[in-house]
């Protein structure tokens, strides 16, 4: 395996900790509003993903930090071509990230309510913007021949990223209630699997939908090997399984399975795009790849060190943090921190 | 619009603005585990206290710090593709190191302190606190690393039009780091000192839990001398880098228009924008060839000259950095420093001589010397961004040739609207919310998310 090969799966391994676990977070931001009736039931709910959102948004920034590091073409293409919808996420992440800390810190209703509808819009932005914009990796878009994205903001709405966008945001959606369906107790988690009930089998469908759509929307006919067909593959099953366990009531299973459909999505669009980055609709030429878009070799071998000494430990503290505040959150309120 | 104009006014707010909290972080996170690291040893109730209260206002902090941190690392790509593109082969691997060491750290162990404190043991709630504080510090060192690199650049060789690294510890050990990181440091520990000492005057004045507060005016004092003198010390060392590596910024800064030997040092230099001719030009003479060289001679180039040479060896064009932010940047910073070494001294010797209650008119000026530290710290940032024009990177690649082709002018407009909107209706909510806890005081700061008061806990809507 090259060393630019080693990169991309190293990326993809950084985008898909950041969905499955802010994947989650996000989820539950968004069904704030909606299955928390009271302020005691929405704390409830911010607390579950209390101690934990901070430190899963950092795979985001490890993973930006690493796309700019090993591929700085990449990056630099994608930021500056995706400038507006970059720029509507950080707003988003923004209003979340501070809405964490500020809601709780006020007794206002009005003040809190304010950082709730925050949380939501700060959650629901990411979770259709990326999406979109991952979607337009794979399936094209006009870049030209200086790596320079020359589309425009309303490209990138076409009907293959919007469908990306809902069937990506519904699995997230189906993600977030599972989490909160073993982390609460009482009301919210009755809800919540009332929920998953309803959502899973549109998930399903939406999964399928999306996937065969992506063969037929992407360039990945030209370039076809197992793994692009064994990873959708193995997506659909990790819904179906969740179904088989939803019907078994194993909440927990349920969730290691939504776990591992997201999972796959991330794995299917980044199997498609190998070994492109960024694909080019105008010129197949044009396109970004793990060649054309990556730092020397120097800066990779020295990247591969640090990460391959770091990424380990990043893992083994956080997943000790899931397992100091593995307890469900109860709502009594002088058990709640935020 | 001009896009080169407006991408740099965005840079400017969002950074000066992401680092109005960072210099409190790095000294707040180290106040709190010392305070916590007292309680643990001592198992005094008071440390957990002040801990706690502490604590709620650097959350507060850190969380603004935070997000404006992401858009930085947003910005390079999005503003500055090209820029990205040309130096991302040594620029990026150490925001990437950042993340992956320092940022991961912070972020999952501020969560495990503040949710942990009745599920971790004593010695492992400490020691998150401990790591938060080492993690934003480690982060800050790779961020100047970065940054050393902009105004600095070394171990790289140019390959196929873009910078590639030649060796990583050149760019590790580079010669800035040396007096920015310790600068930043000590910053640091005078914004928290200065934070702190604001606070702890307000209630002592009120009579207000003293049994606290004196303790955290004490702590304050002693960091504050601390930090002011060092911060002094290094930004002495720092200069000289600067006439090293950057004589432009030194000679703009100093509005030293000619070369001199000895070299004098302004006092106040003003300038008659119309026809360049001073108005006012108060010199010490040989004053700046002491501070560059330790002795009194030694050359200090000037504007005009470093103007000639520059053209004759990048070609034509205007390599002056705007004297006026440069000069007025400087003095403020300074200026402001010499203060604080003062209002440090006297809350120092207040302290040891126990005078607390002699001079309330030095209590009640203390909450508004809190606005100092920031004053330094954000001319500080002024003078050394604003010092490298016209050059992203020092010499090699000039903010023309940085700034991204595929966006607009009114991309950016937007963002810059939308960035300024959001950040404005922030910092209303974060000072609201500062100053609510800290003339408060820690009774309602504990109470509040800790333990909470019954009507919470039968919300209205339940009731």
């Amino acid at each position: 395996m090259t060393l630019n090969t080693l990169w991309f799966i190293f990326i993809a391994i950084l985008y898909t900790g950041f969905f499955v676990l802010e994947g989650f977070d996000f989820g539950v931001g968004i069904l704030l509003p909606f299955l928390g009736k009271n302020d005691l039931q929405r704390r409830t709910i911010i607390n579950t993903i209390g101690p934990h959102w901070d430190g899963n948004e950092v795979w985001l920034i490890t993973a930006g930090g690493a796309t700019f590091a090993a591929f700085p073409n990449w990056y630099a293409t994608m930021f500056s071509g995706f400038y507006l919808p970059l720029f509507l996420l950080l707003i988003g992440l923004i209003i979340r990230g501070v809405a964490f800390e500020f809601r709780g810190k006020d007794e206002n209703p009005r003040w809190r309510t304010l950082w709730d509808w925050c949380l939501f819009a700060g959650s629901l932005l990411p979770t259709i913007l990326f999406p979109i914009a991952f979607a337009n990796l794979v399936r094209g878009i006009p870049i030209d021949a200086n790596m320079q994205y020359v589309g425009g903001f309303f490209n990138l709405l076409n009907p293959y990223a919007l469908l990306a966008a809902l069937a990506i945001g519904l699995l997230i959606l189906l993600h977030g209630a599972s989490f909160l369906s073993i982390k609460t107790t009482g009301e919210i988690e009755q809800k919540a699997k009332e929920l998953i009930r309803w959502l899973w089998l549109l998930v399903l469908m939406m999964m399928i939908i999306f996937m065969v759509t992506s063969f037929f929307s992407t360039g990945v006919r030209q370039k076809l090997n197992v793994l692009s067909i064994l990873f959708p593959v193995l997506g659909v099953l990790a819904i179906l399984a969740a179904g088989y366990f939803l019907r078994k009531s194993q909440f927990g299973r349920v969730f290691l399975m939504t776990c591992m459909t997201v999972v796959f999505v991330v794995f299917t669009i980044f199997g498609f795009l190998y070994p492109q980055v960024m694909v080019s609709s105008l010129n197949p030429d044009w396109s970004l790849t793990i060649q054309n878009a990556a730092s020397s070799a120097t800066t990779l071998r020295l990247m591969t060190i640090v990460t391959l000494v770091f990424l380990p430990i990043v893992l083994l503290y956080q997943a000790w943090t899931y397992w100091i505040f593995r307890i469900r959150i109860t709502s009594e309120a002088e058990k709640l921190t935020y | 619009m001009d896009v080169l104009l407006l991408a740099r006014l965005q840079f400017a707010i969002t950074i000066i603005y992401h680092f109005f909290f960072v210099p409190l972080t790095l000294g707040l996170s180290l106040v709190v585990a010392i305070l916590e690291t007292i309680y643990v040893s001592t198992g005094k109730e008071n440390y957990k206290r002040l801990t706690k209260f502490w604590g709620k206002l650097l959350l507060i902090n850190f969380a603004m710090g935070v997000v404006t941190g992401i858009v930085q690392e947003f910005q390079f790509g999005m503003s500055w593709s090209e820029y990205s593109r040309f130096v991302g082969d040594i620029f990026g691997a150490p925001l990437a190191i950042e993340a992956l060491v320092a940022f991961f750290l912070e972020s999952t162990f501020l969560g495990v302190w503040v949710f942990g404190w009745d599920k971790l043991s004593k010695g492992l709630h400490l020691t998150s606190m401990w790591l938060v504080a080492i993690g934003s510090n480690i982060s800050a060192i790779w961020i100047l690393i970065a940054n050393a690199f902009m105004q600095h650049p070394v171990g790289y060789t140019i390959t196929d039009g873009r910078a590639e690294l030649t060796n990583f510890a050149q760019v590790i050990f580079n010669l800035p780091i040396f007096s920015h990181y310790p600068h930043v440091f000590s910053a640091g520990l005078v914004t928290v000192a200065f934070f702190m000492l604001g606070i702890s005057a307000y209630h002592i004045l009120r009579q207000n839990e003293i049994d606290l507060f004196k303790p955290s005016f004490r702590l304050a004092a002693i960091i504050g001398v601390i930090g002011t003198v060092m911060v002094g010390v290094i930004g002495h060392t720092q200069g000289q880098e600067i006439n090293q590596t950057q004589p432009m910024k030194l000679a703009s800064l100093e509005a030293l228009f000619d070369t001199e030997n000895p070299a004098s040092l302004s006092i106040i230099t003003i300038k008659n924008p119309f026809n360049d001719s001073l108005i006012l030009d108060l010199r010490i003479p040989g004053a700046l060839s002491f501070m560059e060289y330790n002795r009194f001679t030694g050359e200090v180039k000037g504007i005009n000259q470093l103007q000639a040479q520059y053209e004759q060896q990048y070609g034509p064009g205007d390599y002056v950095p705007p004297p006026v932010i440069l000069y007025w940047s400087f003095r403020a910073m300074v200026g402001a420093g010499l203060l604080m070494i003062l209002i440090s001294l006297v809350a120092l010797f207040i302290d040891l001589r126990n005078l607390y209650g002699k001079y309330p008119w030095f209590f009640k000026l203390l909450p508004w010397a809190i606005a100092l530290p920031y004053l330094a710290n954000t001319t500080g940032w002024i003078l050394t961004e604003v010092g490298r024009f016209p050059w992203v990177v020092y010499g090699v690649v000039d903010l023309q040739a940085g700034v991204s082709k595929a966006v607009t002018g009114g991309m950016l407009l937007t963002s810059l609207i939308g960035f300024i909107l959001v950040y404005g209706l922030l910092i209303s909510a974060t000072v609201y919310l500062m100053l609510k806890f800290a003339k408060a005081g820690p009774a309602v700061a504990l109470e509040v998310s800790e333990e909470f008061t019954p009507s919470l806990v039968n919300p209205p809507e339940a009731q």
